[in-house]
């Protein structure tokens, strides 16, 4: 039994708990990612570095207001930068908007000429930030570390296992879950919201009802500033802030946004999950786990780890794959915000 | 061609001449052989995506094996390596060949149902522990030998040259093998695909060290020309040198490089004859009916899915050579060198810049992206050092900016595809 | 083609970085805007007068052409195939150029506004082919009829519901989980919820068993004796000449018989031409 117990806690140690945030994280940028889908109809290439910018100014905010001594503790100073950082990640948006995708909406273009477009704002974003903070990595949460130490976890239980929880991981998933909340009770209860999925459904029906493209467009990059904004900050919180990290999270987040069903808000929160899951579970050396579960003389000699964690973009590609060939619309059918 | 072509060409070499006299002539033909690969590139994303539009931004994945091509065919074979793990490594890869085929006829043959799904799953478990059980120690004794200079597999020892043929069919293989599975989808997946194939392939490279060597690089990969100390050594070199009143070290570096640029020429020409060719054959006619009207063409009976895959995997063949002569002018194989931004994205804003569907269009493109790639950051240090020129030196801005101006490449390269899409959407020199 | 170059995508379908199915299918020209303006002469409550004009910058399609209804009445337009029926019906609501000709509503002249400002002026349209948001419920698609208005829109959904009574059974559901009928319905009833003057239907009946096309027309008559006007193009002349006010035959653009729906049913020539006999 206490065995059990023991496997148990090393299995929520190790998997359960950095998966969790993880996939919340990954969530976030994927509704960011299907919404643009879902409303403008591209893959925002663009994403990854927006995530990006909107951390780099919550940095920047926390570093001033760390320098005024300013602070929340034992909550980390970034939240309170929070705001901040989506105020300017919206301006930047709907100034690209205005100067950029404006005019291919305006002359009907392509959905793949949006694309393209979107590589080059990749190009400019990535560009300035690096020339505003650098291409370092850069650390800024402060506040408490720990909600449990593995330690008191231990003395608490009497388990050979500890648990422990990262503040961090905690702020991930409560904002995450208000988040997400919030985003659903706009878009399902709120005329706005509704008019939202309306277009997203059936453009040229939403403007024989009266319901306006540029604000409907307009509402979408607000949205997109936040969750960016606060997926990359928490992803930062959580492990650390570094400009190509940022960009390389555009894989796991379109492979969430497609396994889930593009288009689809509640397939990217399933997707980032299911994601975030499978890159855990198959690159974790399980022997810890199953020395717990296994009798003596079963114990396995190696790690149990299925695949180095050198290649976890490996697996949420396959799983991505995989989950194509049998679903190709995704596992939420795609297409409706 | 017409005059306005031919101007557009001339300013760029016009632009390569002037870096040579103002920085000096050994960076502007190191400028143009790096040119050359890239027109090569472009030719490639551009056979992908201007014949067939297909968007395919795995580039760098395919760059990349032409540059494992280089090693597996040209460093010279670590024998005691072989011995120690050859044998192991090999049998651990036709135990998953024959793993996946066993679960691929599984599939096949069997009804539908529980039962097949619980066979194929439990063959492949049963193959991957078998895999890893021989794959493992194989590895771990290849990696063992010498670990500080080998500690690979080491290649075949043949030419150099040869390896970009080879680079070119590794590139194809693996496009095959993508483009079945995801042009094959009911609706086509190719762009995500082929982002995370790429990324796979860096992280097999940089991370399988028995085949690579990892991020610890391989050095002293074989030159397809003479080495430098090699020449100076000779007596008619030297003369020669003297005879064009040169430095015998200057001499010798320009002359690498010039042939280093006569052969990327040849190649370049080559491609480009061909590409062009194929274009106006029936084959191109049909491809282009194909993008043009799908619908039409697939009601005439024309395969689109097949010629897709055809055109797929003739363009990362393209892209493999490019990635082989881009390693053997390096001479070193470094891993972590390869990044999407300047690998997948780039060669992209060469082709869109160039005009996607011209073949003359993508050289261009390549030419004066790269040219500008390399020489915006020079341009950007004067430039910021001359709008900074009224702050005091230690003003910790100023450092800043200086410090920054590597990223306005970056920046410069957004602007101008963002450009070229609005103002002149069908690039430099447009298909006709 | 389009001579538009950003409109070439070059055949790129990949599903992963686009969406194409989703793309517009009317040809709105998003950039028009215009005023309305008092309208000079007296006229019928709708009517698009001396139609000339086509798609972009297109060969005409409409050859001053004519269509016009009163106050309550049904006004259908039949004809054969390619006789520009649903592109004359397009033209009132602003859906491509008119070189000339004009389009009077209530004695104001509108044709220099956009389809969504027509809406706004009383016009409600309901096109041929998706005519409803098929992801979200049927009470849903109704409320987005009514985006514009800001009053109570309860007591125009209760009249839809007694219009279509199997509406209100149906209204949590999704739309696109309904039968073809009763998908027609919804985009009635969701046109309807603007509270239009003119409710304008292309080709309502497509696709549908006889029943049911019986079943809308009798519905159509109901809403046009509230005092709506309706314009209809039809594929079903003699049907939808039966119930008509005013019928228009259109061949290659141009208007080649008006007369009250019963006397185009009665008219030999007609009947051998249009009606098979």
């Amino acid at each position: 039994m206490i065995d059990i117990l023991n496997a148990l806690a090393a299995l929520a140690n190790y998997v359960f708990v950095p998966a969790i945030s993880y996939g919340s994280q990954l969530a976030l940028g994927a509704l960011g990612i299907t919404l643009i889908y879902g409303i403008l109809r591209f893959s925002n290439f663009a994403h990854g570095d927006t995530m990006a910018f909107g951390t780099m100014v919550v940095i920047l905010t926390t570093w001033w207001f760390q320098g005024m001594g300013i602070s929340i503790a034992p909550l980390p100073t970034a939240l309170l930068a929070l705001p901040v950082g989506i105020v300017v990640t919206l301006v930047l948006l709907l100034g690209t908007d205005r100067a950029v995708f404006r005019f291919y909406r305006r002359t009907k273009a392509a959905p793949i000429v949006f694309v393209m477009a979107s590589l080059g704002i990749m190009f400019i974003y990535n560009g300035l930030v690096r020339f505003i903070i650098g291409p370092n990595e850069q650390r800024f949460s402060d506040g408490a570390r720990f909600i449990i130490k593995a330690r008191e976890f231990k003395a608490a239980t009497g388990l050979n296992e500890g648990l422990s929880i990262k503040l961090s991981q905690g702020i991930t998933v409560i904002t995450a879950v208000i988040v997400v909340v919030v985003l659903f009770w706009f878009l399902n209860r709120t005329r706005t919201g509704k008019s939202m999925r309306a277009f997203s459904d059936n453009e040229d029906l939403a403007l024989l009802s009266g319901i306006n493209p540029e604000r409907v467009v307009t509402i979408s990059w607000v949205l997109v500033a936040i969750l960016a904004t606060i997926a990359g900050t928490l992803y930062g919180l959580d492990k650390s802030y570094k400009p190509f990290t940022y960009f390389q999270l555009l894989l796991p987040m379109f492979a969430a946004a497609i396994v889930g069903g593009l288009g689809n808000p509640v397939g990217a929160i399933a997707g980032g999950f299911v994601i975030s899951f499978s890159e855990v579970a198959v690159t974790y050396a399980w022997k810890k786990v199953l020395v717990y579960l296994l009798p003596e003389q079963w114990a396995p000699d190696g790690l149990v780890q299925l695949m180095s964690t050198d290649y976890k973009f490996a697996v949420s590609f396959s799983i991505l794959v995989i989950v194509l060939l049998f679903r190709p619309t995704g596992i939420f059918k795609g297409q409706s915000v | 061609m017409n005059y306005r072509n031919i101007a557009l060409f001339a300013v760029v070499f016009a632009l390569l001449v002037l870096v040579g006299f103002v920085q000096s002539w050994s960076v502007a033909l190191q400028l143009l052989n790096l040119c050359l690969i890239s027109a090569v590139m472009a030719l490639g994303v551009n056979i992908q995506w201007g014949y067939a539009g297909l968007f395919s931004v795995g580039t760098m994945g395919f760059i990349a094996l032409g540059g494992v091509a280089t090693v597996i065919t040209s460093m010279p074979p670590v024998r005691a390596a072989w011995a120690a793990g050859g044998a192991g490594v090999i049998a651990a890869f036709v135990i998953a060949i024959v793993t996946i085929a066993g679960a691929v006829q599984v599939w096949k043959r069997m009804k539908p149902g529980k039962a097949r799904s619980l066979t194929m799953i439990a063959i492949l478990v049963v193959g991957f522990f078998l895999y890893r059980s021989i794959f493992d120690p194989a590895v771990q004794a290849i990696e063992s030998i010498n670990a500080a200079s080998e500690g690979y597999l080491g290649g075949l020892g043949l030419p150099i040259l040869f390896s970009w043929v080879v680079g070119g069919l590794l590139a194809a293989g693996v496009a095959w093998v993508i483009g079945k599975i995801s042009l094959g989808l009911r609706s086509d997946y190719l762009a995500i695909a082929t982002l995370g194939i790429a990324e796979i392939i860096i992280y097999v490279i940089k991370n399988e060290d028995w085949l690579t060597r990892g991020v610890k690089n391989v050095n002293g990969i074989p030159r397809p020309v003479p080495y430098e100390v090699q020449l100076q050594a000779e007596p008619w070199f030297a003369s020669w040198a003297h005879f064009l009143g040169l430095d015998v070290v200057e001499a010798s570096s320009l002359y690498v490089k010039l042939a280093y640029a006569a052969l990327f020429t040849v190649v370049l020409v080559v491609i480009l004859w061909m590409s062009e060719k194929a274009l106006k054959s029936p084959w191109g006619r049909m491809m282009r009916a194909i993008r043009d009207n799908e619908e039409a063409a697939e009601a005439m009976g024309k395969d689109v899915t097949r010629r897709h895959l055809q055109v797929f995997i003739l363009g990362s063949a393209v892209l493999g050579i490019a990635g082989a002569m881009m390693t053997s002018l390096d001479g070193l194989l470094t891993p972590g060198t390869y990044n999407p931004l300047r690998f997948t994205f780039l060669i992209w804003v060469m082709v869109v810049v160039g005009g996607s569907g011209n073949n003359w269009g993508a050289v261009l493109g390549g030419f004066l992206i790269w040219f500008l790639w390399v020489e915006v950051e020079p341009i950007g240090k004067v430039t910021l050092a001359f709008l900074t020129s009224w702050m005091a030196d230690d003003s910790g801005l100023k450092q800043h900016l200086m410090n920054s101006a590597a990223y306005m490449r970056l920046l410069t390269m957004g602007v101008i595809l963002l450009l070229v899409l609005r103002f002149s959407p069908k690039g430099l020199i447009p298909e006709k | 083609m389009s001579d538009n170059p950003y409109r070439d995508a070059r055949g790129n379908k990949d599903f992963s970085v686009t969406d194409p199915s989703k793309t517009s299918h009317l040809d709105i020209d998003p950039t028009r805007s215009g005023q309305a303006v008092p309208a000079d002469g007296d006229a019928p409550f709708l009517i698009g007068e001396n139609m000339t004009g086509g798609y972009g910058r297109g060969a005409d399609i409409l050859h001053d052409c004519t269509v016009a209804v009163n106050r309550g009445e049904i006004a259908v337009i039949v004809g054969p195939n390619g006789a520009g029926k649903s592109t004359a019906m397009k033209a009132i609501f602003g859906m491509l150029n008119l070189r000339k000709g004009r389009v009077v509503i209530d004695g104001r002249d509108i044709t220099a506004l956009s389809p969504q400002d027509r809406v706004a002026q009383g016009m409600a349209f309901v096109p041929q082919t998706n005519n409803i948001f098929t992801s979200m419920t049927v009470e849903e698609n109704l409320e987005m009829g009514a985006f514009l208005r800001r009053d109570d829109i309860s007591g125009t959904m209760e009249q839809v519901y007694e219009l279509f009574p199997i509406l209100r059974d149906k209204r949590r559901q999704a739309a696109g989980e309904l039968s073809g009928g009763q998908r027609q319905q919804v985009a009635v009833g969701r046109a309807l919820m603007t509270q239009p003057k003119v409710l304008m239907l292309d080709e309502p009946t497509a696709g549908v068993s006889p029943i049911v096309m019986d079943e809308l027309f009798d519905r159509i008559i109901e809403v046009a004796r509230t005092g709506i006007s309706i314009l209809m193009v039809e594929q079903n002349a003699r049907q939808a000449l039966a119930i008509a006010d005013r019928g228009y035959v259109l061949v290659q653009g141009r208007n080649r018989y008006t007369d009250t729906g019963e006397a185009l049913l009665a008219d030999p020539e007609v009947r051998k031409s249009f009606l098979g006999g």
